[in-house]
Order: C-alpha cells, then structure tokens, then sequence
C-alpha cells in the first residue's frame, strides 16, 4: 500500500472514487427535488429532516471533502498532464471522431460545474443548512425550502442559469462515469461500450430530472399539489 | 491504375535537440503506388543532389513489424490510415497537389533527437523494469500439459501484438503511455509463465512510467484510435486491476 497516491493510477483512483461518490450524491439529490415538483409539503419535510439530522451533517461534510478532493486531484493532474504534453505543440491536429468531446474538454465542464455549484451553495446550502446551523436570522427557513424553490426559479436568468451549468454537468457525466469504473480496472473489450452507453443514460436521467424541476418552477407549474 | 502524383511536404526540420526547429516546404513528385516513406527517400535523393541536409527519420522493417517508423502526418500519428504504421501508408491516400504536414512525435518523454527523429527510449527503460519473465521457463512443454484458456491466449496475443512506436502517446493529450504499458502488462498477467512475477511487474513498469514523465490517462480513448495494432483500452483497465492489486498485496 506505500505510497499508492504519489502514482499516477493510484491519484486517479482518488478522481475515480471521488467521482462515483458525487453522482450518487447528484441521483439523491435530483429524487430528493422530484419530490418539490409533486408537493411542496413532502419536501419541506424533508428538507426539515435532512437540516437536523447529524447523519446528513455528517454525509455533507464527507460530500464537502469528496469534492474538495475530487477538484484538487483533477488540478494537480492537469498540470502534469500539460507537462507531460511538451513544449512544442502539433501544427495540425485532427481528433478521431470515437474520441468523446467531453472527454477531451473535462478541466472547463469542471470549471463550469464548480461556479454553478457555488451560485446553488450560496443560494440553497447557505441560507437553509448552513444559517440554521449558525443560527443566523432573517434567512429562509429550513422548513420552508418549497416557498423559495419556487420564488427562486421564477426569475428567469436564474433558470437560464440553471440550465446551463446542467448541461455542462452532463457532458462531465457522461465521460466521468464510465471513466471511473475503468480506473477501478472493472471494464474488458465487451463493457468498455456497455458503461459508455450506461454513463450517457445516467447523465441523461440526472440532468433532466435536475432540469424538469427547474423549468417546472420556471414556468410555473410546479408543485403539482 | 498507378498514377503521378505532386504533393507539397511541409516538414519539421530541427538541428538538434537544443534547437529551435520550423516547417519547411518541400515538393516532392512520387506515384499512387509508392510508399509514404519512399517518397522521403526520393526527396532525401534530391535534396542530397542539391547538397542540402537530407531530413532525419526512423524507420526498419517498411512492413508494420518493428515500431522504429513514426511521424504525425496530417494531424494524425501514422498518417490518416487507420490500423497501419507509416511505413505502410501509400500515398494513394493523398490527391495531387495536396499540402501534407509531417511532425515528429510531440512528448515530453519523446524529445527530438533531428527534425523527425525521436528518442524513445524511455520505452525501452519501462520494459527493462519488468516487461519480461526473469526465470527459467524450460524447453517447450507438451502440448496442453498446461491448459490455457483460448480466450485467454486470444486476449494475450492481441497484447502482444503491440510494436512499441509511441503512437498512443504521440496521440494523447496527456502524453499519457498507459495503452503502450498496459499492452506490455497485460501479455504477460493473462499467461500462467507471466502471472508468477505479475505484481513486480506491475509495480515496476509503472513506477518508471510515472518516473519518466509521461502524463496520466485520462481516457479519452485517443491512443486506441491512433494505434496501429488495435491494442484496447480494455488492458489499460487490466493495467490498473493489476496495479491496484499488487498494492494492496505488496
Ligand atoms: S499500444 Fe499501439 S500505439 Fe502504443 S506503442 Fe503499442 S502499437 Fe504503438
Ligand atoms: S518501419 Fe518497421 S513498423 Fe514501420
């Protein structure tokens, strides 16, 4: 086990675990907001349970320092990785059409991803977990998530907002599932294209489960009761 | 039909390793039938006559077997003919009158030794660190004394089909040489003669990998593409299984 994470696979074990554990962290949260979209009730009740219970302080802190660790590991690779490159570059360079756009771009949908989880932390997290935790006054009530989803969501650059870090989040998806399951090394020559196809549902059903919500919201129509 | 053909090179031309090198323009005239490489050779023959410098490049075999053949041709390593090593590209590939641009490989760990020429041999020290089986195998056995799974042996041949040219790194955008290391690993860990040293091997080859500077995969499935032999990324997941494997064993 000595010094696994000075290698190379052993630091893309790190991006790989890491990463599996942030999109199931993003499934349970896009089921969690399908519930706001049938009842505003059903939600603040599990906003309510979520907000005092130690279990999901404690998940969010392990969630904090996955991501933590999951952005700091894919810098730390990029720099080596751009190294590595050398310093002259090809004059001409024609990508093969198997090799994934997204595959090639996964540094910016990171970059995109991490400012949409920012305006989502300080407009979500901040003013319901974290000011209940700090006992700060004047914030939205934790108990009252539905009220201010809706009131959010109504403002249209929000959602355009939205929608744009979502498909950034589905192009990092849709390489880094698979991705992650091939660092593991539980991939061969039959399920290399098995995972892709399945990383590219799972990004689809996540995306548009976060998406359904928000235009829901956007338009008007959510909740449902 | 075999046809004339007039293209216009525009090569990569460098001194030295220190050297600050830059595309030239050669026109070279050669025929469908001819190779990509015979037509360096022609224009090396003029350029000789001339009394210029003829361009550096590596190449052995001329037939797909040796890996000493590179070059990026037209944005591609090996030309754009898929599957094929340069030495095996025609330049029926190419029109009349068309501008082809050829680099060297463009690495880190691959520096420029003269204008097409590359030093490869940091391929060569992560096979010294253990892409080999260190003892005694003895004289062939019997037929079937040791039973070997012929998906097995199929998977373990395709590894070995590997050449060494370079071409997954040259490809990458992380001059990453995982698929070239996960070949070299992976014609061994899936025989029972290479299983025995299969964590040493492991460990060895991509400790020197990481120590010559080569970048990390990010699966992009690029070198796959590029490579001339078809070598899967399926062993870059072999690779890793290996790797992680004999860690947690060591
Ligand atoms: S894996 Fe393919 S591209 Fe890489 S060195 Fe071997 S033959 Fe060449
Ligand atoms: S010269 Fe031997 S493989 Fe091309």
């Amino acid at each position: 086990m000595s010094n696994l994470f000075s290698s190379s696979i052993g630091k893309k074990l790190i991006m790989s675990v890491t990463g599996l554990f942030l999109v199931l962290f993003l499934l349970f949260h896009m089921s969690m907001n399908l519930v706001a979209a049938f009842s505003g009730e059903a939600y603040n009740a599990v906003c309510e349970f979520l907000g005092t219970n130690w279990y999901a302080l404690a998940g969010t802190a392990v969630l904090a320092l996955g991501f933590i660790f999951h952005i700091i590991y894919a810098f730390v690779l990029s720099v080596k990785n751009r190294k590595a490159r050398g310093a002259d570059r090809y004059s001409v360079t024609v990508k093969p059409k198997s090799v994934e756009w997204a595959s090639q771009n996964m540094l910016v949908l990171g970059l995109i991803v991490i400012l949409g989880v920012v305006l989502h932390l300080s407009q979500f997290w901040y003013k319901m977990m974290f000011a209940e935790l700090a006992g700060i006054e004047n914030s939205i009530s934790a108990t009252d998530g539905a009220a201010w989803i809706k009131f959010y969501f109504s403002q249209p650059v929000v959602a355009v907002l939205y929608i744009v870090w979502l498909a950034a989040l589905w192009f990092h998806v849709t390489h880094g599932f698979w991705s992650a399951i091939q660092t593991i090394g539980w991939n061969n020559n039959i399920w290399v294209e098995r995972w892709e196809c399945i990383s590219r549902i799972f990004a689809t059903v996540v995306c548009v489960g976060f998406a359904v919500v928000v235009l829901g919201f956007a338009i008007g129509i959510f909740p449902l009761c | 039909m075999e046809k004339n053909i007039t293209v216009t090179l525009r090569v990569w031309r460098q001194e030295n390793p220190k050297a600050k090198g830059e595309f030239k323009e050669y026109k070279v005239s050669s025929t469908t039938d001819t190779s990509f490489l015979e037509t360096l050779d022609i224009l090396n023959e003029d350029l000789v006559a001339k009394g210029e410098e003829p361009i550096t490049f590596d190449h052995d075999c001329r037939e797909g077997i040796c890996g000493m053949c590179s070059l990026y041709i037209n944005g591609h390593p090996h030309g754009p003919a898929t599957k094929a090593t340069t030495c095996q590209l025609y330049m029926r590939r190419f029109k009349d009158g068309d501008v082809i641009s050829v680099e060297p490989w463009r690495s880190a760990a691959f520096p420029v030794i003269k204008d097409l020429m590359v030093n490869r041999n940091a391929f060569d020290q992560i096979q010294q660190a253990g892409g080999y089986v260190s003892f005694n195998c003895g004289g062939a056995q019997d037929a079937n004394a040791l039973p070997i799974a012929k998906t097995d042996a199929d998977l373990a041949m395709d590894a070995a089909t590997c050449i060494g040219c370079g071409a997954c790194v040259a490809a990458c955008k992380n001059g990453s040489a995982m698929l070239f290391v996960s070949a070299k690993v992976s014609q061994f860990a899936l025989l029972p003669q290479g299983r025995v040293e299969a964590n040493r091997r492991a460990l060895a080859m991509v400790a020197k990998m990481d120590e010559l500077g080569f970048g990390n995969c990010t699966n992009t499935r690029a070198c796959e593409a590029e490579c001339p032999k078809g070598i899967s990324i399926a062993n870059i997941a072999r690779l890793n299984r290996e790797y992680l494997k004999a860690k947690f064993n060591s």
